[in-house]
């Protein structure tokens, strides 16, 4: 083990990753020459040469559907797109040709790929260096979406992405990216994807969380007076649904979390799926906690648009008292 | 000949002569053989286009994009390359496969939305057909590139009409492959209309083989009605991919004298006179006007090859309408490697309300 912050964490990922499997290649803005904006990618271009480590146009779509090209050449190509709103423009690439090329060729041929970038916002940060699009991400046919919440859930993750047979997008949380150090397992490391992480357990209430939610929902139960059983998503497609069942029935009580835009987010889905098979197991509504339905704001009241421990305990409160 | 839009034959790159005061040229290199051959995918394809278009008005394919008019266009660019090197067809280019040995039935059937229509496209180095304008564009420069990172000699071409250069993926797409070096030929099969909009409200440049000195690759013009010009600026073409020169932008210029797809209607809005005259010049009867000057073609033999080709469409639309119909369980078959588990519920669900 070692103690590491979570870009740390992801950097170390790449790096075995890269000496594992000679297909796998980095391609994005800044990847190269500086490492990367948050230094994700530091060192890959000197170690393994700048073929394998890509300083691209800036140009979203063509990164994404040059990939497309790679991979059709034999590589698999992990993307970086610098910011969570830089990336919309390849979401052309990603509906069009990324999510349905296999299907197309009736499954002869694959698209490893992965698109990462760091996502969310409370880092006062300029518009659109803050948004939460896994939305987006997780609607698109063909595509896996992951989203760690710790150094270790970072590194592995990403390997499970790179080596996965299907185009894989991870966001990571980038208000993390410093402030949070863990333990992370040292040489090769991964986390399978579609397995939820059960963070705490508790019997009166459940959250459930993902990202960069996970430590708020935990500094929220710390605030409670209750036993809290905190779900960590991990992998939002393909979701772990025997996972959120179980932490639903375990309490009755839950509480969703997501920091992006209410209507539509992934927590409805969330909420859909235990309205639609946990109903007997359930004592009171389900509840989300979100960003508002707003373009992100401006970052002197970004406090005000995200989710806060105040207001998850809000909501476990009316809760347990329902 | 109708009076050219201003800068329509600037640089234009032309072999075929007119019979009259044009004299034919030749291209170096080419055998009888290839001249006939030239000829008989020429044919192929046209064949395929025509009866494509009966096929959909008997109810036999869906809506089908007519490519009549561009054979040229398709044939003298792919004769320039190997087996090993990758087309990236458009809709327009959809049965551009036949030229590489794809099934007419597998074609047929895409046009008929039957699964079987989804070939693999390592069989053929034919990637799939892009619907969306531009977007392969992209793809073409990303397999090009990484052929090259792997020392691997292929090349890739990609295909797109006027209208695409106005879309980001093109000019993504080709900056990449500029940048990259990528060994990629970007063929723009100018016919002037995107649907009803003409090249004039499509770009202000003077042509589109311009675009490519902000690229910083040559760009080329050649008669998109003249198969040997085509050959020639896609084998130059080639040549400098192979050299590691980086792509290529060729325009090749002609006139869309067909409908843009079953579905359309040009009369609203084409200069049909304009039409008129251009189906005079079509690129196969002026082929094979060019091969019966050189004493090259019989009437016995150009009816012998057209009868191979309304055999080979006969063939591959009855293949095309024997496959039994699909099952609904390819549904959730291909969308990813190992499928989640919903897929398995979605479809027991379905299998029983089906019955």
């Amino acid at each position: 083990m070692a103690e590491l912050t979570l870009v740390e964490a992801i950097n170390d990922g790449f790096h075995v990753e890269l000496e594992r499997d000679p297909d796998v290649m980095v391609l994005g803005e800044d990847v190269g020459r500086a490492g990367g904006v948050f230094r994700a990618t530091a060192g890959l271009r000197d170690r393994f040469g700048e073929n394998r480590c890509v300083d691209t146009p800036l140009a979203e779509a063509g990164i994404l559907g040059s990939a497309v090209g790679l991979c059709m050449a034999g590589w698999r190509p992990v993307c970086e797109m610098q910011y969570d709103a830089f990336s919309y423009p390849c979401l052309d690439q990603l509906i069009t040709h990324v999510g349905r090329y296999r299907w197309r060729t009736g499954g002869a041929m694959a698209f490893p790929l992965v698109v990462r970038m760091p996502y969310g916002g409370g880092v006062r940060a300029p518009e659109l260096h803050d948004d939460s699009p896994e939305a987006y991400y997780v609607h698109t046919p063909g595509v896996k979406v992951a989203i760690p919440s710790t150094p270790a859930d970072a590194k592995g993750l990403l390997a499970a992405a790179i080596r996965d047979p299907d185009p894989v997008v991870v966001l990571e949380p980038k208000l993390h990216y410093r402030t949070m150090r863990g333990d992370v397992p040292e040489g090769e490391h991964v986390v399978p994807l579609g397995k939820a992480r059960t963070v705490r357990e508790g019997d009166d209430l459940t959250f459930v969380a993902y990202g960069s939610m996970v430590p708020l929902a935990e500094q929220a139960a710390d605030a409670l007076d209750a036993s809290v059983e905190i779900l960590d998503i991990r992998t939002l497609k393909p979701l772990d649904e025997d996972a959120l069942l179980a932490a639903a029935a375990k309490t009755g009580r839950v509480v969703i979390v997501q920091e992006a835009p209410r209507t539509a987010g992934y927590g409805a889905e969330l909420a859909a799926i235990l309205a639609e098979k946990a109903m007997l197991d359930l004592r009171a509504p389900v509840v989300r906690v979100t960003g508002y339905d707003v373009p992100y704001p401006y970052w002197q009241i970004e406090d005000a648009y995200m989710p806060s421990v105040e207001r998850v305990v809000d909501a476990a409160r009316k809760l347990l008292e329902f | 000949m109708a009076a050219l839009w201003a800068l329509e034959s600037r640089d234009l790159r032309r072999v075929i002569g007119d019979g009259e005061a044009v004299p034919d040229g030749e291209v170096e290199g080419l055998s009888e053989a290839d001249l006939l051959e030239l000829h008989r995918q020429l044919v192929l394809l046209r064949t395929y286009d025509e009866r494509s278009v009966v096929y959909h008005r008997q109810g036999r394919i869906g809506t089908y994009a007519i490519f009549w008019g561009h054979e040229a266009m398709q044939v003298g660019s792919t004769y320039a390359l190997e087996r090993e090197d990758w087309i990236f067809p458009s809709y327009r280019e959809s049965a551009i496969g036949l030229l590489r040995g794809l099934p007419a039935s597998t074609i047929l059937s895409w046009w008929r939305g039957h699964p079987v229509g989804w070939w693999n496209p390592q069989d053929w180095n034919v990637a799939s057909i892009c619907v969306p304008i531009g977007t392969h564009v992209p793809h073409a420069a990303g397999l090009a590139w990484g052929k090259k990172l792997r020392g691997e000699r292929a090349c890739a071409i990609a295909y797109f009409g006027d209208g695409a250069t106005s879309e980001g993926a093109f000019h993504e797409g080709a900056n990449f492959a500029a940048v990259m070096r990528a060994p990629v030929i970007l063929f723009c099969n100018n016919n002037q209309w995107a649907i009803s909009t003409p090249l004039s409200a499509q770009t202000a440049a003077e042509t589109l083989a311009d675009k490519a000195a902000g690229y910083g690759i040559p760009g080329v013009r050649v008669d998109g009605a003249d198969v040997l010009a085509v050959y020639e600026a896609t084998r130059e073409a080639v040549e400098r991919a192979r050299a590691g020169e980086g792509p290529t932008l060729i325009e090749a210029v002609t006139y869309r004298s067909a409908p843009h797809a079953t579905a359309d209607d040009p009369s609203a809005y084409i200069d049909l006179e304009r039409v008129e005259e251009e189906r005079q010049r079509e690129c196969v009867g002026r082929y094979e006007a060019y091969l019966r000057r050189l004493g090259l073609l019989s009437d016995e033999a150009a009816e012998a090859v057209r009868a191979d080709a309304v055999q080979l469409m006969r063939d591959g639309i009855a293949a095309a309408e024997a496959e039994p119909p699909a099952d609904p369980s390819l549904l959730f078959s291909h969308a990813f490697a190992e499928p989640p588990a919903s897929f398995e519920t979605d479809l027991a669900e379905l299998r029983r309300i089906l019955g």
